[in-house]
């Protein structure tokens, strides 16, 4: 057991002029805030990674930058599976005891600190380099493909798709901190530019600039109550060309292990954190975690059921789709909004009372899986 | 139809410059992959067979490529990349012509592509 003691997160957006350090600081500084801690308190240190400061040791980078000297420090490279991955490390690094309070920090100026062919050149490499990258794929050529077919499979239109982008920018217009929060409907995501097919733009999340952070302790020491209950990983290929199936990716194997972990049933949960980097990621994640029938989760949320007076709130701060992305940082928001609706500090936004909390990410294409249940006590 | 299978150790690969799309067979599990590798993914056996495929298949996913990711492919866009079950047993991703969708027979044939030779495949007789 471990607990989630602070949580902070910058607005997304553009940051014109600010690092990854400057960004990552920001964070940090909010969560330490929220846990009432101070910087010597901090004795273990969990960093992702930044495409624009690509180095070998980020954590002590910052550590040193920030004025840190933790007894316990790396980094971590999983993707879009990072934020996760580096949540449940520090979970597992707590009930270890190797260290008391594990800062988890990641910030990056994607959007303003490289051109925009940089930043999608970059996030192509996680195709092969040899196989795939030369044929011009993009990471929207990738899960296009990937659309293709589990809308071929389970009679997914592309109307179903942009209900999951329209739901979560109506969720980000109530979060001031969201990069996109003009409101859309189902025909504008249909008239959007095409990107890779079936998908458009307004199916494709934003890159942006933007930090996150929480601290994860041994012990309650801030009175928010949030505790991590269970964590499991799925890791079944890298490249989409070497996926067994197209249609079970491991967010369903992934999610069962966190919810056994947790002695939870997927019945309990009432707040769902999954990662929604294209409208047809949010789609198959919750289908194949079994969060809405396959082929049936844009319906659900056309009809209401993932709203934040729904039955199943999810992503209420407008996730990656419409509060931003910045790289690792982008799926730290969903478990810093779960944190806030598990305290009851949504505001505007709180959805209900929500008590047991599920999370999903995943990095590459729908290659890394990291599920956690977070409760609230 | 039995796809023709050649053993070949030296069959080289489009990855390489060559005109051919080539797979590997491990003899003692009779598992069949795409990326090259000097040994058996499934059982770890080191000598796997290399072999040249039929350029046969059937089209598994298609995505229209709008927005290409630099200036030198910009003027090819829009481009069809395809993912292929071969007939020898394998899946890959290549180019399509535009028309074909999931489902259609398809035959490969090389082009020149942002300065490399990949495999595009079409309907056979296209």
């Amino acid at each position: 057991m471990s607990w989630i003691s602070g949580v902070g997160l910058t607005p997304f957006g553009k940051h014109a002029g600010r690092s990854a350090l400057d960004l990552m600081s920001e964070a940090a500084s909010a969560a330490l805030e929220d846990a009432g801690l101070e910087r010597n308190d901090i004795d273990g240190l969990i960093c992702g990674y930044a495409t624009t400061m690509p180095h070998l040791m980020l954590s002590t980078v910052f550590a040193e930058h920030f004025g840190l000297r933790p007894r316990y420090a790396h980094a971590i490279q999983l993707g879009g599976a990072t934020g996760f991955a580096m949540a449940m490390a520090a979970h597992l690094v707590a009930e270890s005891r190797a260290a008391r309070h594990i800062l988890v920090v990641a910030g990056e100026n994607r959007l303003t600190g490289q051109s925009r062919d940089n930043a999608i050149q970059t996030l192509a490499q996680v195709g092969h380099p040899d196989y795939e990258v030369p044929l011009g794929a993009t990471i929207p050529a990738y899960y296009g493909l990937v659309a293709s077919r589990y809308m071929h499979e389970h009679g997914v239109s592309e109307r179903d798709l942009a209900q999951l982008a329209v739901l979560m920018r109506a969720h980000a217009q109530t979060h001031p901190g969201a990069q996109f929060r003009s409101p859309i409907d189902v025909d504008a995501v249909l008239a959007s530019r095409p990107i890779a097919s079936p998908l458009k733009l307004l199916d494709c999340c934003p890159v942006s600039d933007g930090g996150a952070a929480f601290v994860i302790s041994r012990e309650s020491v801030s009175g928010h109550g949030v505790r991590i209950r269970g964590a499991a990983q799925a890791h079944k290929h890298q490249h989409v060309s070497a996926a067994p199936s197209l249609t079970e990716f491991g967010a369903g194997m992934s999610c069962a292990d966190a919810l056994h972990s947790a002695n939870v049933r997927l019945e309990d949960i009432d707040y769902a954190a999954i990662y929604d980097s294209f409208t047809i990621t949010l789609t198959i994640l919750l289908e194949e975690i079994g969060l809405a029938p396959r082929g049936q989760a844009g319906a659900l949320a056309a009809a209401g059921h993932f709203s934040s007076s729904g039955k199943l709130p999810l992503n209420t701060h407008g996730g990656l789709l419409s509060y931003g992305h910045c790289g690792v940082g982008g799926a730290m928001a969903h478990l810093v909004e779960a944190h806030l609706q598990l305290t009851r500090r949504g505001g505007d936004r709180q959805a209900g009372a929500p008590s047991m909390a599920l999370l999903h990410g995943d990095g590459g294409v729908l290659s890394s899986h990291v599920s956690m249940v977070l409760e609230a006590v | 139809m039995q796809p023709e299978m050649t053993a070949d150790q030296r069959a080289g690969s489009w990855v390489d410059g060559d005109r051919a799309i080539v797979y590997q067979r491990c003899g003692v599990c009779e598992n069949i992959w795409y990326f090259h590798r000097a040994f058996c993914p499934n059982c770890g056996d080191g000598d796997p067979g290399t072999f040249t495929a039929s350029g046969n298949g059937c089209v598994y996913a298609t995505s229209m490529v709008h927005r290409a990711p630099s200036d030198a492919l910009r003027r090819h866009a829009p481009y069809l990349i395809v993912m292929v079950d071969a007939d020898e047993g394998f899946r890959l991703m290549a180019h399509g012509d535009p028309s074909l969708a999931i489902g259609d027979r398809v035959r490969a044939r090389f082009i020149e592509f942002g300065g490399k030779i990949i495999p595009r495949f079409g309907k056979p007789d296209g």
